[in-house]
């Protein structure tokens, strides 16, 4: 008997990780779950990037030369699902599951179980999808919006999008429940909500939103599913079903989706900005109001994205309206970043340029997000490459730009060792240039009138479409500079525990690297922070 | 390469004002947006920039310890709203009247198929399909051996335009055959969905003879990229002459090729 006691008081803190293969298949750690899950985001971004890549080779010039139409729509389609549910949402779970329990001092997720097993699900989702690259009638080609009734015309793949869509959102579902048990019930016993680190409170957020609106996506596709093979017109106007109502299901999941996509990236540059300006973040209680009255105002917005369908006038009033409303708290977040730089005493490390970029390539996407609003106007560049040029700005040195910025801010802590700066700077730079030189001309080429998802235009439209072309490839050339600077991570020297000089919080309290397990006894936030003043 | 011969769109920045007193709105209220977003960008840049520049550690300073100001983010909540008032009103307006399709002169029924137009002159008694001219559907073939740029109008041509008068309230009643389409022509500030099962409405009056050129918008298949939409519009007199013509039993190519 007295042995088992013994047991079951024996300490855990110096069990470091399994051997082998099973430490990564079976591991309840926040930690190693956070790793799989930034890898994976990594190899979807490659992934996702190379059907980018088809997708601007071909349209670099006029004529078709490498790929057929519906190989091009399966190109687009694809490269959205995966970019999307693959890569910026994964990456920012992965830095949820770093960086929470560190941050507000818990010893691990709130549920490790569960959490193993809502990445565990990801490879298969996304197997099953890339799979369909290779089935009769090929890869999904509707686009990632799925409209009926063309998504109906999908060939054997059609079952296979859905069944892995419904998996990705159990995914993001079991994540997101995690990070709000996590949140609420673990943090350091003196750390108040209102005292929580932006990044965590930009989750908690993003999470609520998560539970609101993935259940909205699965209902939509199962419904297509129906439609398809049980003989149900949910969306068959034939049946008695309206087409329309697929789009105001799926874009009242949508928007919400595109803050889910962005507010993470609003936490982790508001914890950047504020380290390498060596000033508080300029008003961060209004900065959590400010983003609940974005997740808010989400959620009554979604009908801007269908401002060509057919509503009535007073619908298309009100979602302009609330649309416009939008730019309120988004504008607040910008100020209060712009006043947290300003009397600061800034250096420009790689997480920091990063952080800038998004500023100010953020706000570009926000101007075109405004411009959008207007619905007249919007008649115009709906479904252009405005819209792509609007949406690649905020999702690309928007929330990808962010996610870099984290994971340049938190490898030291993660690896024990710095990254090489000037690798790091060469990546960002080129990153920076290579972005605006894809992206900006799109533009002008929505507002000449090129619609999106053509494989082919008009001759009036090469030039700018080989400038993009130009700069897409040099993007993702860019980005081999960071996969360098992640693989020599370990080389560099030895990196302190408080890793940048003016950071502040927890995960500056535990050693670089972190321990395998962090705080099994709670800390004291507020001792914490007053040894960093 | 040689262009010589070849008409072709030119090379465009900017949203084409284009011929409707609609189209002249909605370019002015772009317009209008942008020039605001201009100067807020100045200001917020301009400051980032001054401070990315003065408030550095390499210059020595010291970080100040402010966190807050309530004053300044009341002030920073309560313009914008302002400004979003000033931008509302006028783009109200105009929405009330691109959704005024009453009292038209005449109505054209607008089918989308995959992947080509259908158009009925409701009054008129005539309609006919609307394709890809021949020589971008040859040209448009991977390994088709000719360069696009040889072609005129490619993939923005097609076999028989949609005529209309000018100085017509022409009402457009859009539907679809199979999937959802969108029928857009930039110079007439068009872009209206056609979805089955649906019937919408939009509206122009021309007040420009030419030949105006646009294409669908929503993905709708394998030959999205490949129907044209080509809008002729012509002098009323000319206008009679071709209904007439039509009705006549004349062949079923339409207008001044």
């Amino acid at each position: 008997m007295s042995t088992t006691v013994a047991d079951l008081h024996d300490h855990h803190d110096d069990h470091g990780p399994a051997k082998g293969i099973g430490r990564w298949l079976f591991s309840t750690n926040h930690k190693d779950i956070g790793t799989m899950y930034l890898v994976f985001s990594l190899t979807m971004f490659f992934i996702g990037g190379a059907m980018a890549l088809v997708i601007r080779s071909e349209l670099a010039i006029p004529g078709l030369q490498f790929v057929h139409p519906e190989f091009f729509n399966s190109m687009t389609t694809m490269h959205a699902l995966i970019m999307v549910f693959g890569a910026v949402m994964p990456a920012f779970v992965g830095l949820a599951n770093w960086m929470i329990p560190l941050m507000i001092g818990a010893p691990d997720m709130a549920l490790p179980r569960m959490n193993n097993w809502s990445f565990w699900i990801l490879p298969v989702a996304f197997g099953i999808l890339l799979s369909t690259l290779f089935m009769p009638g090929g890869a999904p080609a509707s686009g990632w919006t799925m409209y009926p009734p063309l998504v109906l015309q999908t060939g054997n793949a059609f079952p296979f999008l859905i069944f892995s869509v419904h998996l990705m959102g159990i995914s993001s579902i079991m994540g997101a429940i995690n990070v709000i048990v996590t949140i609420i019930n673990m943090r350091a016993p003196d750390m108040s909500l209102l005292k929580m680190p932006m990044f965590v409170w930009t989750w908690l957020i993003t999470a609520y939103l998560l539970i609101a609106v993935m259940p909205v996506l699965a209902g939509a596709v199962t419904m297509l599913l129906t439609d398809q093979f049980f003989g149900t017109s949910f969306f068959l106007a034939a049946g008695g079903g309206d087409p329309v109502m697929f789009q105001h299901i799926f874009w009242f999941f949508g928007h919400p989706e595109v803050y889910i996509m962005i507010l993470p990236a609003f936490g982790v540059v508001s914890e950047i900005i504020p380290t390498f300006s060596r000033k508080k973040l300029f008003g961060h209680d209004s900065m959590v109001y400010a983003a609940s009255s974005i997740a808010f105002l989400s959620f009554i917005v979604w009908a801007h994205h269908m401002f060509t369908v057919g509503m009535p006038l007073t619908g298309q009033m009100f979602f302009m309206f609330a649309t416009m409303l939008i730019a309120v708290p988004t504008g607040v977040k910008i100020f209060n970043w712009v006043a947290t730089m300003w009397r600061g005493a800034m250096t420009f490390e790689t997480p920091m340029l990063f952080s800038l970029a998004f500023v100010f390539l953020f706000t570009i996407g926000g101007f075109s997000g405004l411009m959008l609003a207007a619905a007249p106007a919007d008649i115009q560049y709906h479904d252009t490459y405005f819209v792509v040029a609007h949406f690649h700005y905020v999702l690309v040195p928007g929330s990808i730009f962010a996610i870099m910025a984290g994971v340049y801010y938190w490898l030291p802590k993660w690896t024990g060792h710095m990254y090489n700066e000037t690798r790091g700077k060469l990546h960002f730079w080129l990153s920076t240039i290579f972005v605006n030189l894809t992206f900006f001309p799109m533009h002008f080429l929505g507002l000449a009138g090129m619609p999106r998802r053509i494989p082919d235009y008009s001759t009036q439209f090469t030039d700018f479409n080989t400038v993009a072309s130009i700069g897409a490839i040099g993007f993702g050339l860019s980005q081999l500079i960071f996969v360098w600077v992640l693989v020599t991570a370990y080389r560099g020297e030895k990196a302190l525990d408080r890793v940048w000089e003016g950071s502040h919080g927890l995960e500056w309290t535990v050693p670089s690297p972190a321990p395998y397990h962090t705080f099994e006894t709670p800390p004291i936030a507020r001792i914490a922070n007053e040894a960093f003043e | 390469m040689s262009f010589v011969g070849t008409a072709n769109a030119e090379w465009a920045l900017n949203m084409p004002r284009g011929i409707t007193d609609l189209s002249v709105e909605t370019y002015n209220i772009h317009m209008m947006i942008f020039w605001w977003c201009v100067a807020i960008g100045i200001i917020v840049f301009g400051v980032m920039i001054v401070s990315l520049f003065r408030h550095r550690k390499s210059q020595g300073v010291k970080p100040a310890t402010f966190s807050h100001s309530t004053t300044a983010e009341v002030i920073w909540t309560a313009i914008p709203i302002v400004i979003l008032m000033l931008i509302a009103i006028p783009v109200a307006e105009t929405m009330i009247k691109l959704e005024d399709s009453r009292d038209p002169d005449m109505s054209i029924v607008v089918t989308g198929y995959q992947w080509k137009w259908h158009y009925k002159y409701q009054d008129e008694g005539i309609d006919f399909y609307s394709s890809l001219a021949r020589p971008s559907l040859l040209a448009r073939r991977k390994e088709s051996g000719i360069d696009p740029n040889t072609v005129d109008n490619y993939l923005r041509d097609v076999d028989r335009p949609l005529v209309v008068p000018r100085g017509a309230k022409v009402r457009l009643l859009l539907t679809s055959n199979d999937v959802v389409h969108s029928w857009y022509v930039p110079e007439l500030a068009i872009k209206k969905d056609t979805i089955p099962g649906i019937i919408n409405e939009a509206w122009f009056n021309a007040k420009e003879v030419g030949t105006y050129r646009g294409q669908c918008a929503e993905l709708c298949g394998k030959d999205h990229g490949y129907m044209p939409i080509v809008v002729e519009v012509i002098e009323p007199e000319a206008y009679k002459a071709w209904v007439d013509a039509r009705k006549d039993g004349a062949p079923q190519v339409a207008s001044s090729k």
